[in-house]
């Protein structure tokens, strides 16, 4: 257990009230900078870092599957329906019911939590990649295939590099969701910065807690999605050239 | 062997290689349909010349094409470059020694200009050095340079320059045979005339084994040493250099097709100089070197009789003063000189200029 879900166990008390709480803190002010400071080292911080790890695995892992589906749907036309079907039935399942779902067979670990996570990208990354190979103009392969390219070759060396835009706008859309989705996670694992925001709901009316948690995440999901906006740039500068 | 040099290029200046193209009673049947898309079709394209295939839309005239770089599977018959089955080459391979441009161009638009026609030599393995010096060398030939190619995209040029790019990727592994699919469709006319001047100049230099696609009669006349008509089914009506189609075309289909007009193409393809011109009536030609001292307008030996009529009949002369180069006057252009060709060339049996030339290019 952590400190943080020690602290909600014990009551609706703010932990060490008595012993360091400012009057910030006692006077219930809407941010109190002071309990940031102290709490940040054991509280936020493993929370901030676990929850990087469960969005990035999850979409590391539903990129890996994702691909591996649209390629087969990109080569085998008929595979794309009932992909789409399945996976958009993956991400219409309510978050919390899912995770519910796989509480029994799984358990509450890792599992359940990267199961979920990363059903909710698959129909994101699965849709963005297969747009994005069949967007390649039909004169390209053409070309391609009279240079004699082989299937790899035209996959590696033409569809893949032009179907980049196409991935990366789906693996932002995927990693600011699941980074946002990854707050729930806490039913089933308790790890990243759902911890401190469920234990802040139950706390009553200190609100700095679930500011600060709720604040990291918004603030870790528009980063990724800058990070992604730059990895772009700098991969495709062809891209930009043809739109300006 | 038929290649008019089997060395492969030594430096990466050297065009060195053209190679026969023989089709052999090639057929091509799609399951389903009841006749044929290629019927069997014969026809010999010697080392270093340019053959159009031309004809109506339906007639198979880029499936015949695609039929040779294997990009669509044949039914029957054979196809020979160099006097090798294509069908017992791997088709990866045999495509990377087959030149290949389309209509849309395809430039690979994630790439650079220098990039995109690097192409074939990187799938051939070339070393990188040999590589980057082929590649200047194209760009300069088409006329780019290279410095500032090698950072372009495609969609950074316009649509002529990327034909021309088009057309160098096409070369870069100096393949024996190029196969052209309306390379100059797309392109707007004044800029085609000059893209298709600019190609037979390069052509020139070059010398490849030429399979060129168009429904362009004109295009085809201009740019084919011979010209293969294909009819519905992709039968061949007429395979014969323009002078000999447009002359005694085969039958009522090639004579529609090339058009009624095709006295007149005839005489695009005739340059002043190759006529028997009449006599500048007894005026001494060093004294009439300004060509306009008996009122008669004066037009270059290197005209093309089509001009010089269309001079003649807009200025309303009844003769053009021909000069040479230097100017000096080598005689007259009248109606009758004109005339006179026309009846010497139909009067020409049919067939006499469709015998195998000598090989090589023209």
């Amino acid at each position: 257990m952590t400190f943080a879900a020690l602290a909600a166990a014990s009551g609706p008390v703010i932990p060490n009230f008595a012993a360091q709480s400012s009057s910030c803190e006692i006077h219930n002010r809407l941010f109190c900078a002071g309990w940031v400071s102290r709490n940040w080292g054991p509280v936020l911080w493993p929370a901030l870092r676990q929850h990087i790890v469960l969005a990035l695995v999850a979409v590391a892992i539903g990129f890996v599957i994702a691909m591996a589906l649209a390629l087969a749907a990109h080569r085998y036309g008929w595979l794309e329906r009932p992909t789409t079907l399945i996976t958009t039935i993956l991400y219409t399942i309510p978050a919390l019911a899912l995770f519910e779902l796989l509480a029994a067979p799984v358990g509450l670990n890792v599992f359940s939590a990267e199961i979920a996570l990363v059903s909710y990208t698959l129909l994101i990354l699965f849709r963005n990649i297969l747009a994005g190979l069949r967007a390649v103009p039909a004169e390209v392969l053409d070309a391609a295939e009279g240079a004699g390219m082989s299937r790899t070759q035209t996959l590696l060396r033409v569809e893949l590099p032009l179907a980049l835009p196409a991935i990366v706008a789906g693996l932002r859309i995927a990693i600011v969701t699941i980074i946002a989705l990854a707050t729930i996670v806490y039913v089933v694992y308790d790890r990243g910065l759902g911890v401190p925001i469920h234990t802040a709901l139950g706390e009553g009316p200190f609100k700095t807690e679930l500011i600060v948690a709720g604040g990291l995440s918004i603030l870790l999901a528009l980063l990724a999605d800058g990070l992604l906006v730059i990895a772009q740039r700098l991969l495709t500068p062809w891209a930009r050239i043809r739109t300006s | 062997m038929k290649i008019a040099d089997t060395a492969q290029s030594e430096g990466p200046s050297v065009f060195a290689q053209a190679a026969e193209l023989e089709l052999r009673n090639v057929s091509k049947r799609y399951p389903g349909q009841r006749e044929p898309a290629i019927g069997d079709l014969s026809l010999t394209v010697p080392a270093g010349e340019v053959c159009v295939l031309v004809g109506p839309s339906g007639s198979g005239k880029t499936t015949a094409m695609r039929l040779i770089n294997r990009m669509i599977p044949i039914t029957s018959g054979d196809i020979l470059l160099g006097g090798r089955s294509v069908l017992e080459r791997d088709p990866r391979q045999l495509r990377r020694e087959i030149g290949y441009v389309i209509q849309q161009v395809g430039l690979f638009p994630h790439q650079t200009v220098g990039e995109n026609i690097a192409t074939v030599p990187r799938l051939l393995g070339w070393p990188k050095d040999r590589i980057s010096a082929r590649v200047r060398e194209l760009l300069e030939l088409i006329g780019l340079d290279p410095q500032e190619m090698t950072r372009r995209y495609p969609a950074q040029l316009p649509g002529g320059q990327r034909q021309r790019v088009g057309v160098a990727r096409a070369l870069a592994a100096d393949p024996p045979l190029m196969l052209m699919d309306e390379p100059f469709g797309a392109i707007d006319p004044i800029n085609r005339a000059r893209l298709q001047d600019e190609f037979l100049r390069l052509q020139e230099m070059v010398k490849k084994t030429v399979v060129f696609v168009t429904h362009d009669i004109d295009e085809a006349i201009k740019m084919g040493d011979r010209i293969a008509i294909l009819r519905d089914g992709g039968v061949l009506a007429q395979y014969d250099t323009p002078r000999e189609i447009l002359t005694h075309p085969a039958d009522e289909f090639v004579a529609q097709f090339v058009g009624a007009d095709r006295g007149l193409k005839r005489l695009a393809l005739t340059k002043v100089a190759e006529l028997k011109l009449a006599e500048p009536n007894g005026l001494r030609a060093d004294l009439r070197a300004d060509g306009r001292a008996d009122g008669v307008r004066r037009v270059s030996a290197e005209t093309s009789v089509r001009d010089a009529l269309s001079l003649m009949l807009t200025e309303g002369g009844e003769a053009l003063t021909v000069v040479d180069g230097d100017g000096r006057v080598e005689g007259l252009l009248t109606l009758g000189v004109i005339e006179q060709l026309l009846a010497d060339e139909a009067a020409e049996p049919a067939g006499d200029a469709a015998e195998p030339q000598p090989e090589g290019p023209r």
